[in-house]
């Protein structure tokens, strides 16, 4: 190569070369992305289970006889059962 | 996560820009090299990145040093974050030497001190990221952590120095000469300003990903202490 006459043509190698160093660098940068995003759900879902159950009513006159007045079931309850039961499962697939 | 600070903002596009500035002046603004032609351009990258990940397997040494010292996580941090990205940088610098080297020195892989050097360097790395995989205890992580990049941080200089102190085929472009290197140049005007542009990006870039590695660190740690505090 070095007692040639005239310049080789290498500009193969410098084109591999520049892409490979811009695909490792896109690759790192998407990495970084991704990984905070994925750490983001995980602490919205961790602060959601985390967060201290909704105080429970008592009324001043005592537990509640009439069934027509009583809702048949609790919404409030039920939705937290089953957000609760989603978030374990989004949990488990996260980590 | 928290929105980003204004500033890194302004650094993310400023290391976009340079970047963008620095492969124009690589590969027009910079003249072709007679002998090698056209592959020598990636000369201006290769040192770039050889820079900066020397440099932050350093930086990560001193960060070692003190935490080992002050017992406090957040250069625990500061190390990984160092590492993690001067790995990446020193990858594109190993792949871009070994494709310089296939036209200039007729072969991909030569096991020359500078090349040994560098991979061993690269590989001690990689281990570090598995050793700490294998740890779950936080504190004993870093103190584990912090010993190995310690002692790893050793491998950088002697990398920077293997072309001075061993014979070898790696040209010394900048500050010494080796009659035994094959591949050899010297600079003209042009391609200083190149080279000086390049190394001044990538040092910008290397912060801007620091920062933005540190920050994921950061994050990282919250989210693994809110799982110990909903799993107790």
């Amino acid at each position: 190569m070095f007692f040639q006459e005239t310049t080789p043509d290498t500009s193969g190698y410098m084109i591999a070369g520049y892409a490979i160093a811009f695909i490792v660098m896109a690759l790192y940068v998407a990495s970084i992305y991704l990984r905070s995003r994925n750490l983001d759900q995980d602490m919205s879902m961790l602060k959601e289970i985390d967060k201290p159950a909704p105080p429970v009513q008592t009324s001043a006159a005592g537990p509640r006889t009439s069934t027509a007045s009583q809702p048949k079931k609790s919404p409030g309850k039920s939705t937290g059962n089953k957000s609760a039961k989603t978030v374990t499962k989004k949990t488990r697939k996260n980590y | 996560m928290q929105s980003k600070p204004a500033a890194l903002k302004v650094l993310d596009v400023v290391s976009i820009i340079l970047l963008g500035i620095s492969t124009y002046l690589a590969l027009v603004f910079a003249p072709t090299e007679l002998v090698m032609g056209d592959v020598q351009r990636v000369f201006y990258f290769h040192i770039g990145t050889a820079w900066t990940a020397l440099l932050g397997f350093i930086l990560a040494a001193v960060f070692s040093v003190v935490y080992l010292i002050k017992k406090d996580l957040l250069w625990d941090r500061l190390q990984v974050a160092a590492i993690e990205v001067s790995l990446v940088f020193f990858l594109i610098t190993i792949v871009l030497g070994s494709i310089w080297a296939r036209p200039a020195w007729n072969t991909w892989w030569t096991w020359d001190p500078r090349l040994t050097t560098a991979a061993v360097t690269e590989l001690i790395y990689v281990a570090y990221f598995m050793l700490r995989q294998g740890i779950d205890d936080p504190d004993k992580r870093a103190r584990f952590g912090a010993v190995y990049a310690l002692i790893g941080g050793l491998s950088a200089p002697l990398t920077f120095f293997a072309i001075r102190l061993f014979r070898t085929i790696h040209p010394v472009v900048i500050g010494g000469t080796n009659p035994e290197a094959d591949g050899g140049f010297s600079m003209t005007a042009d391609m200083r300003v190149a080279f000086f542009f390049a190394l001044f990006t990538f040092t910008v870039v290397f912060i801007d990903l620091f920062w933005n590695r540190i920050r994921l660190g950061d994050l990282q740690d919250k989210v693994e202490q809110l799982k110990l505090k909903v799993s107790m």
